[in-house]
């Protein structure tokens, strides 16, 4: 029997910590690799995944001392010269960061750094490389193969740009591939796109491949093993159809139950009365206002919709599709060029300076990245209790009181109140975030993207947090988000941007069938689904008749994407708005009977 | 902050920002102390001999006319170190003042600054003060003043490209939507997260402003005779520079001394700020 393509037994990578205590971060980790096969290395933030497939490479952040026997073909880790592991990097051993954006050089031609480990290390001439870099790129699915090397990074989509970066990795023919996270960063439907591409690779080329994630759906397509992991320890290792059906592990069973959100407990919704928050005909965009009323990049356009007191409007779309332009134009952020914001019926200024006080403290937004969003420099306590000296003038011992019950509210020590945010994990970060949020006692609050940037695990927990203090509290929420799956956890309502235009609206259980928007079908079945065969299975659905044509604000913006337009319709006029039986409104020429018989 | 508490902070500095911090303290009691300790009256001709060496009588020898270096270095630091310090803090409060100014305010008077500012960057330094001696006559007060101004464009353009790429962080548009001031924004969102870059910036200017005083005296501009800063105890000895007269060696050797200990201290302690 042939011996393991990868080897490793007992890897412990450890660090410094700033007492001069030492820190095992990855804890007498041992796995095998076989040649030809994937293993997905999973879990948390903290859990050492990365570190784990940065030692594959003989690599090791700074401070931090890898020590074990790895053995990849014939190179290990304490080898000499060529046999060492640090020799074969970029050559035999390469890598796919989860950024491909920030890992292109900006001021060079993606050909050139694609072919360049080739050219560094020899394999091939720059002629072959060329040749081969194409290959790979029909091979991936990129469009103009033969042309398209020879553009910048700027000029190209993230999609695009992990692909090449795909590309650049396989055109050493590698042993041994680590892909760390590259689709976390993409939008769904361009995810399912780059996932196809890259497994079509993965398997033509016979390449050997280490996949890490955090998303057990993503890698359920990709890998042929699955590593569960856990703050540096080996928690589960198995084939993925195994671990998918029946773990054996505590820690993979709560990921599994962390990666398909059930819907939280919520209040019923009284839809009595006026709605809370209403957003009527708003038009907006960035630059200058010419003299009809557009901004020089209009980005919403026609945007309305309701929020019922102590209800969850969910708004999804892609990047780009405007949803947090929405979010910044009710804070008053951003004033329209067009429509109005009303709370209680009564109409708000367009821009913060019009907005009394009252106002602003009762619609509080809470963004996305908690790392920028919470000043560094003070404390968890000063920075939840400038807002309730600013909007309620608490001081004293009142004030540390309510610090105390708002930190109890999100579920954190009161002793945290005296910590700098550049202490705490990303979840205690985002709880404060939402804490700020809370302490001004708003009547409406405004979550955009506020778990994307997490994982799984503690993502569920927020959505948790979200719908507790939703019953508790009565606060409703214009919940903002790019995956669909949360937001039909939390929101009894979804609407759905394109492009900045609202394509379809309707309470949640609308959107359990069709017919829906094509737009939105294609959101919801780009999101991967746990099992191992849903990759093959998805994007069948033919050609898209119009991919030649501009976006035009005259037409149906989803024109050059939609799979179901039809000539004669679709190109000539605006699409109506067409309200289902099921009560939820689609902008879309297709009458009800055409789309559910489309996505039936 | 408490005395206890800038102790605590000073034993966690590293080793480089204990030697900073020494050389900082050792200046500061010279500037403060060494008129007083000086054994000879700056300006008296103690020594018949100039460009003398080491001696029992004459610690540092003596210069160009004779006189004891070691006196005119104890009496010439306050001048360097006091000016400097003054000069370095309105610079510092002025330009970072109107860079808080410029990022926070309307997009008009970000303009405004930004182009005043650059009008003055244009005329060159030693000019300017030139010109202002001429008309209102040497004076420690307008000395201060000249090198006060000619640093602070300088400072602002380094404090507002920092301001202004923190006032588009999120944390200040979470406290614009909640309804704070501009002065809050500036003063509690910004401020505090600039001061560890902005204060290597200062470092470096307390060194520029060492060097143009110096440059000012050479001129007859700075501080006027029989007084002189460390600076300037340089220039007036460089015809010892051949024979390599102490009187020459001494001052540069204070100013190397006063200039890296500062910027020793002020690395390891915004350092450590980010731990």
């Amino acid at each position: 029997m042939e011996a393991q393509h990868v080897d490793v037994r007992n890897l412990c990578v450890t660090v410094r910590r700033p007492d001069g205590s030492d820190l095992r971060i990855v804890d007498e980790v041992s796995f095998t690799i076989a040649r030809g096969e994937v293993l997905a290395l999973i879990g948390e933030s903290g859990s050492g995944k990365t570190t784990i497939a940065l030692a594959l490479m003989g690599y090791a952040r700074s401070g931090a001392v890898i020590s074990g026997d790895i053995t990849v073909g014939d190179a290990t880790l304490g080898g000499n010269g060529k046999a060492s592991l640090a020799a074969q990097r970029g050559h035999r051993i390469t890598y796919v960061a989860q950024s491909a954006a920030a890992a292109f050089n900006p001021s060079r031609r993606v050909i050139e750094q694609v072919i360049e480990p080739a050219l560094i290390h020899g394999t091939a001439t720059a002629a072959e490389a060329r040749a081969h870099a194409v290959a790979l790129f029909e091979a991936l699915a990129l469009p103009d193969p033969a042309t398209i090397g020879s553009r910048y990074p700027h000029e190209l989509s993230g999609g695009q740009l992990q692909r090449l970066m795909a590309a650049m990795a396989l055109i050493t023919r590698p042993d041994l591939v680590i892909f760390d996270e590259p689709t976390t960063a993409l939008d769904v439907t361009t995810q399912v796109e780059v996932l196809q591409a890259f497994r079509k690779v993965v398997r033509e080329q016979g390449a050997t491949g280490v996949y890490v994630s955090h998303d057990l759906a993503v890698v359920a397509q990709m890998a042929d093993q699955i590593l569960v992991l856990n703050r540096g320890t080996v928690r589960e290792r198995n084939a993925v159809r195994a671990v998918l059906e029946t773990p054996a592990d505590d820690y993979t069973k709560t990921l599994l139950a962390a990666a398909r959100p059930v819907i939280k407990a919520a209040a019923p919704i009284t839809a009595v009365g006026k709605p809370l928050l209403s957003i009527e005909g708003i038009n907006a965009g960035y630059g200058p206002v010419d003299r009809n009323g557009r901004a020089a990049h209009p980005v919403l356009t026609d945007v309305s919709l309701q929020i019922g007191r102590g209800a969850a409007v969910g708004v999804i779309g892609e990047s780009g599709s405007g949803k947090s332009t929405v979010a910044r134009v009710v804070a008053g952020l951003l004033a329209p060029t067009a429509g109005t914001v009303s709370l209680d019926g009564q109409p708000l200024a367009a821009s913060l300076k019009g907005r009394t006080r009252e106002e602003l403290r009762r619609i509080q937004i809470v963004f996305q990245n908690a790392d920028v969003a919470l000043n560094p420099a003070h404390s968890v306590g000063e920075i939840l209790g400038r807002v309730l000296r600013f909007y309620h003038g608490t001081s004293g011992a009142a004030l540390n009181s309510r610090v105390a019950e708002l930190l109890d509210l999100i579920k954190l020590p009161a002793a945290i109140a005296d910590r700098r945010c550049d202490e705490l994990s990303g979840g205690q970060k985002q709880r404060v975030n939402l804490a700020r949020a809370l302490a001004a006692q708003p009547d409406v609050i405004l979550c955009d993207e506020v778990t994307s940037a997490l994982d799984t695990v503690v993502r569920e927990a927020i959505l948790e947090l979200l719908a507790e203090l939703r019953r508790d509290l009565g606060v409703a929420y214009l919940f903002i988000s790019h995956d669909i799956a949360t937001v039909k956890a939390l929101c009894d309502e979804i609407v759905v941007l394109y492009k900045g235009t609202r394509v379809e609206s309707g309470l949640r259980d609308t959107y359990a069938a069709p017919p829906f928007h094509p737009y939105t079908d294609l959101l919801i079945s780009s999101v991967p689904e746990l099992r191992t065969d849903w990759l093959s299975g998805v994007g069948s659905q033919g050609k898209v008749p119009f991919a030649h044509l501009p976006e035009s604000a005259d037409l149906c913006r989803f024109l050059p994407r939609c799979p179901v337009a039809i000539a004669g319709r679709c190109d000539v006029s605006l699409p109506p708005l067409r309200t289902m039986a099921a009560g939820n409104a689609v902008l879309c020429h297709r009458t009800e009977a055409e789309l559910a018989g489309e996505f039936a | 902050m408490s005395v206890a508490g800038i102790i605590r902070g000073a034993r966690r500095l590293p080793l480089s920002g204990k030697i900073g911090l020494a050389l900082v303290i050792f200046w500061i009691i010279v500037a403060v102390i060494g008129p007083f300790i000086a054994p000879y009256p700056p300006g008296s001709f103690a020594n018949e001999e100039v460009f003398a060496g080491s001696s029992r009588q004459f610690w540092l020898g003596s210069d160009f006319l004779g006189r004891d270096v070691l006196s005119r270095l104890l009496s010439g630091a306050r001048f360097t170190v006091g000016l400097s310090v003054v000069a370095v803090a309105i610079a510092a409060s002025i330009g970072t003042g109107f860079a808080l100014t410029a990022a926070v305010g309307p997009r008009w008077v970000d303009e405004l600054l930004s182009r005043a500012m650059d009008t003055l960057i244009s005329i060159p330094s030693k000019i300017f003060a030139l010109v202002l001696v001429a008309a209102f006559g040497s004076s420690l007060v307008l000395l201060t003043l000249i090198i006060a101004i000619t640093y602070v464009p300088g400072n602002f353009r380094i404090a507002r490209s920092l301001a202004v790429g923190l006032a588009r962080l999120d944390y200040v548009e979470v406290a614009r939507a909640r309804g704070e001031g501009r002065l809050h924004l500036a003063l509690v969102e910004v401020l505090p997260n600039m001061i560890k870059p902005l204060f290597a910036d200062i470092g470096l200017r307390f060194v520029f402003i060492v060097l143009l005083l110096s440059g000012l005296s050479f001129l007859g501009l700075g501080l006027q005779p029989p007084d002189a800063d460390l600076g300037s105890l340089v220039r007036e000895n460089t015809s010892g520079l051949a024979e390599g007269a102490l009187a020459i060696i001494a001052p540069a050797v204070a100013i190397a001394s006063l200039t890296v200990g500062v910027n020793l201290l002020i690395d390891a302690a915004t350092q450590g700020k980010a731990h």
